[in-house]
């Protein structure tokens, strides 16, 4: 048996029946790390000792049947952008080099509370802006079925990490893209939730109206376990949603007919690569099989959505980032004259190229004189988009696209031009414009053995209803068996 | 004077803290003077990753200070950031208001020598207080201090209808003391709890067009407000006289030299880049919740005072006095309740207690001492315990260690004598003592009597009760 190569839910049976136990899981999990870490590069801070010593107290706290639940003992990875006390948590940035939370997020407090182990926390890009994880100030993530490909962003170290079994699963954060894309370059499943659905208290803000934090996972019945974990109000956080709990783990049914899904034909036309275009066009016809009414519609918004993200996410980033500005917790720069040059040079020195871009498109779109013609503008957008959506899902259940138009790319192909690398994010970013449900799932793999990843929108609140479609194409078409990441070199 | 030439302009925006008892988008106390750095947590300290909650008491006392400015409610309001670098503003900007107040379109009335008038408040908005910076002596740097940091404000923005410093005190002076009245402030001054951005311009009479203004922040006395402002004016006309223009800019407010000082270059304009804040839900009011806070507003200053007039026969300027200020008017009408004396507790309010609140430039809000207590004072005068000379250094004692009347006057052995025999033994031992006195009072000198009841007075060290001293006399010298 080869333990990293399970998911969670194979791991809870073996647990269950003894023929693993915590410590041999954990074990296992740290070996793999010694093994694939130098190759795919995926964390910025690996808790191997720390893990091992918690396995065993959370061993013999089980033995004594001071805790029980299900979850107990099961390694997790983090991105680095959810703050988690006493760890360091630096947004792969050189700003927060040294920065150690002195609190844990609501989703820390809650994995905690399920007596998960942390691993480590995973690379990303520079505050989560990319695509690619090439925007780290640390380390360039590799993909791990081609060492030469980026393995998207910016949750790049969740999904790698995720996919090359050094974690049998991962948290990730999505602004416009950032789980969903990495999950379909690296081959597993990543889930978006509806915004509000996940707290965002203690996930450092790139764009507090986009944000949410998800789930990568290796498959849907994971992603599922996870989201019941991490789902649920919170007071600290007034976006975030009071409603009743439900168990995602429900929702699976295995069972699709019936289910109404709109192909929305702007998503498969230009710039779509034909290998990807295919796959999703199996897809659709597995679904049909499967008792799925598919029907393509138009949904022309994605390039709107894509000009309208950049503003809003910019603009707010803009504002959130300002606190990084050398006085307090941050990079603080070595020699400077005045306050004016404790900001300027702080800030120069301490954040990387494409976080500066981002901040200074933020700080023009908002100035005065530009706030109408960008910020507003992107706002009405933003709600034309909503109407679109609203539209679609009068008629349809689940809305079916691919997650990016390409497979994964090499590292250095685009990283010199933030536009090309802006529309990888073409087919996610609506969503997020929306505050809609997104999953992608694995559906293929091109020539070269690359996966493609097929994206499921659901309307708001509606997790239940594409985890159930993912969960049921994922039975069918039965990926993992498949296909598994090579580490070409 | 060059002065009667032109008309003077002024608008305020006077901050205000709230009274919460936490603060506006955190849990943490709101309490003013605590050790640096202690009444702070991740959220006020802006630790990555943290949001803003908004405390709703917070809007309840905006709506509270709308209602009694006679203000609009905004049935759907919302927070905005206005983004600026200051090491004192850790998350980098600060949330405040922008395009949707809380509150619009108020007004507050004055008293001027012409009459009432009525100052217009463009609107009341809700923000969130910078931090402090300390200059540190041992390293010539600065010390950051986030205790204040998101601390609730409202600020209170005047129309420019204010014409004289004059007006902007009485201005200033009338919404303190609403602001007290409903208790959403303890608009402690000297505490920063209550400041003010002055607005001032000028303009030749007859013109219709604004003069440029200048604005002086961060005022808090009313005695530097009004100095302020007779400086400026004063300046504004000398530069326009001399034929120059007055600049659009921020005045710092010297007290020392009593002059102002530039604040800023101009390649610093600021553009705050306004925006909503992502992080916070837009405020929506319902009539009933309006309606509910409506129910709560106390009496306010202006019928109290009518109530005074009424009731109690105070005169205009001492019913004005006593009711500008809520901690004076509840101890007029605690301490009256008590021992049923209002003309005593009055003169005690305006002339005694007034006297040392300027004397020591107090607040009344922090008179230590409560009705019961001044109530007990004046009972113990009126039942003869102690002469309404010696309840004046009693007086005293209560403002400098705070406790009963009663308590001071036994330990300090201040009880007046009012014992007949005793008083007795000390006039007939005076009497002998001067008998130049008695036979110059027998000869016609009524003054000799002063004189003697005077060294009785000495002889006791103030504690004989006068009138017995005096009637005693009177019978002795009779005889």
């Amino acid at each position: 048996m080869n333990i990293t190569e399970l998911t969670v839910h194979e791991l809870q049976e073996k647990l269950k029946n003894k023929e693993l136990t915590i410590k041999e899981i954990t074990k296992a999990y740290t070996d793999r790390m010694d093994e694939k870490e130098k190759d795919v590069q995926a964390f910025v801070t690996v808790l191997k000792d720390e893990a091992n010593k918690k396995a065993e107290e959370i061993q013999s706290k089980i033995d004594n049947g001071e805790i029980k639940g299900e979850l107990a003992g099961i390694p997790i990875g983090i991105k680095d952008n959810i703050c988690t006390k006493g760890i360091k948590t630096t947004c792969s940035s050189k700003m927060l080099e040294n920065f150690v939370s002195p609190y844990d997020a609501t989703v820390m407090e809650k994995i905690n509370n399920e007596n998960m182990i942390d691993l480590g926390k995973l690379n990303m890009d520079e505050f989560a802006m990319g695509s690619s994880t090439e925007h780290s100030y640390f380390k360039k993530t590799k993909n791990p079925w081609n060492l030469n490909k980026v393995p998207g962003g910016s949750s790049g170290g969740s999904a790698a990490a995720v996919a090359s079994n050094m974690v049998p699963w991962a948290l990730g954060s999505d602004t416009g893209g950032s789980i969903r894309l990495p999950a379909s370059f690296c081959g597993v499943v990543g889930l978006k939730p509806t915004y509000g659905l996940v707290s965002r208290y203690g996930l450092i803000a790139y764009a507090s109206s986009l944000d949410q934090i998800g789930t990568i996972t290796k498959d849907v019945k994971d992603a599922a376990m996870l989201l019941n974990v991490i789902a649920g109000h919170d007071e600290k956080d007034t976006t975030s949603i009071n409603k009743e709990k439900v168990d995602y783990l429900k929702a699976l049914k295995n069972d699709v007919k019936g289910l109404k899904i709109g192909v929305p034909k702007e998503f498969f036309g230009e710039g779509i690569n034909q290998e990807v275009k295919q796959a999703l066009q199996q897809a659709i016809e597995t679904y049909k099989e499967l008792g799925a009414k598919v029907e393509e519609f138009s949904l022309d918004i994605a390039k709107y959505s894509l000009a309208s993200y950049y503003i809003i996410a910019c603009a707010e980033a803009s504002s959130n980032l300002g606190r990084f500005d050398g006085i307090r917790y941050t990079y603080r720069t070595k020699e400077f004259k005045n306050l004016k040059e404790i900001y300027k040079k702080s800030r120069s020195e301490g954040f990387g190229p494409e976080v500066k871009r981002r901040i200074i498109l933020g700080t023009y779109v908002l100035s005065s004189g530009y706030y109408d013609a960008y910020y507003k503008k992107a706002q009405q957008v933003r709600t034309l988009v909503m109407k679109e959506f609203n539209k679609g899902f009068e008629k349809y259940d689940v809305i079916l696209t691919p997650t990016s138009p390409t497979v994964a790319f090499d590292i250095g192909s685009k990283s010199s031009n933030p536009l090309e690398m802006y529309l990888a994010d073409i087919c996610t970013v609506s969503v997020n414009i929306a505050g809609l449900p997104g999953i992608s799932i694995p559906c293929g793999v091109d020539k070269s053995g690359m996966p493609i990843g097929m994206q499921l929108i659901g309307n708001k609140f509606c997790e239940e209803t594409i985890l159930n479609a993912a969960y049921t194409f994922e039975q069918k078409i039965k990926f993992r068996e498949k296909y598994k990441p090579e580490f070409k070199k | 004077m060059l002065r009667d030439k032109y008309e003077v302009i002024i608008g305020l925006e006077v901050h205000a803290e709230l009274s919460t008892k936490t603060k506006i988008f955190c849990s943490c106390p709101t309490e003013f003077g605590a050790e640096p750095n202690t009444h702070v947590c991740p959220i006020c300290m802006a630790m990555p990753g943290t949001l803003s909650v908004l405390n709703e008491k917070v809007v309840e006392y905006a709506v509270k200070a709308g209602l009694a400015t006679n203000c609009e409610i905004s049935r759907d309001s919302k927070n905005d950031r206005k983004n600026y670098f200051y090491p004192d503003l850790p998350k980098a900007y600060q949330i405040s208001q922008y395009d949707k107040p809380l509150c619009e379109h108020g007004y507050v009335e004055i008293d001027t020598e012409e009459g009432k008038k009525k100052i217009r408040l463009t609107r009341i908005h809700i923000e969130e207080d910078a931090g402090k910076l300390n200059h540190d002596e041992f390293s010539g740097g600065s010390l950051v201090d986030l205790n204040r940091a998101g601390v609730p404000l409202i600020e209170i923005v005047s129309e420019p209808d204010i014409r004289s410093s004059e007006e902007a005190e009485s201005y200033l002076r009338k919404l303190k003391s609403i602001l007290e009245y409903i208790e959403v402030s303890d608009c402690k001054m000297q505490e920063g709890s209550l400041r003010a951005d002055v607005n001032v311009s000028v303009r030749k009479k007859g013109d219709t067009k604004l003069g440029t203004r200048t604005e002086m922040k961060n005022m808090n006395s009313f005695r530097s407000i009004t100095r302020a402002i007779e400086y400026e004016v004063d300046r504004q006309i000398d530069v326009i006289e001399d034929g120059g223009k007055v600049e659009q800019e921020t005045l710092r407010w010297d007290e020392v030299s009593g002059k102002t000082f530039s604040m800023r270059d101009k390649e610093d304009a600021q553009d705050y880049r306004y925006f909503p804040d992502p992080d916070l839900v837009a405020i929506k009011l319902s009539e009933e919740y309006i309606e509910n806070i409506k129910k709560t507003l106390p009496e306010l200053p202006e019928s109290r005072k009518q109530r005074y007039l009424e009731k109690y026969k105070l005169s205009e300027k001492d019913a004005n006095i006593i009711t500008a200020s809520k901690y004076l008017s509840d101890l007029f009408e605690g301490a009256t309740k008590i021992c049923n004396n209002p003309k005593a507790v009055n003169n005690w309010i305006i002339s005694d207690i007034s006297r040392i609140l300027n004397e020591t430039e107090m607040d009344p809000i922090e008179i230590p001492f409560d009705s019961k207590q001044l109530a007990k004072l004046i009972i113990l005068i009126d039942k003869g315990t102690i002469s309404s000379k010696l309840a004046k250094k009693v007086l005293v004692e209560m403002f400098e260690h705070p406790r009963d009347p009663e308590d001071i006057i036994d330990e300090k052995g201040w009880v007046q004598i009012s014992d007949e025999g005793a008083i007795k033994d000390v006039v007939l031992k005076i009497l002998e003592a001067n008998p130049q006195s008695v036979s110059d009072y027998k000869g016609g000198k009524d003054k000799a009597l002063g004189y003697l009841v005077g060294q009785a007075m000495k002889e006791t060290r103030g504690k004989a009760n006068p009138q017995m001293l005096n009637k005693m006399f009177l019978e002795e010298l009779k005889k």
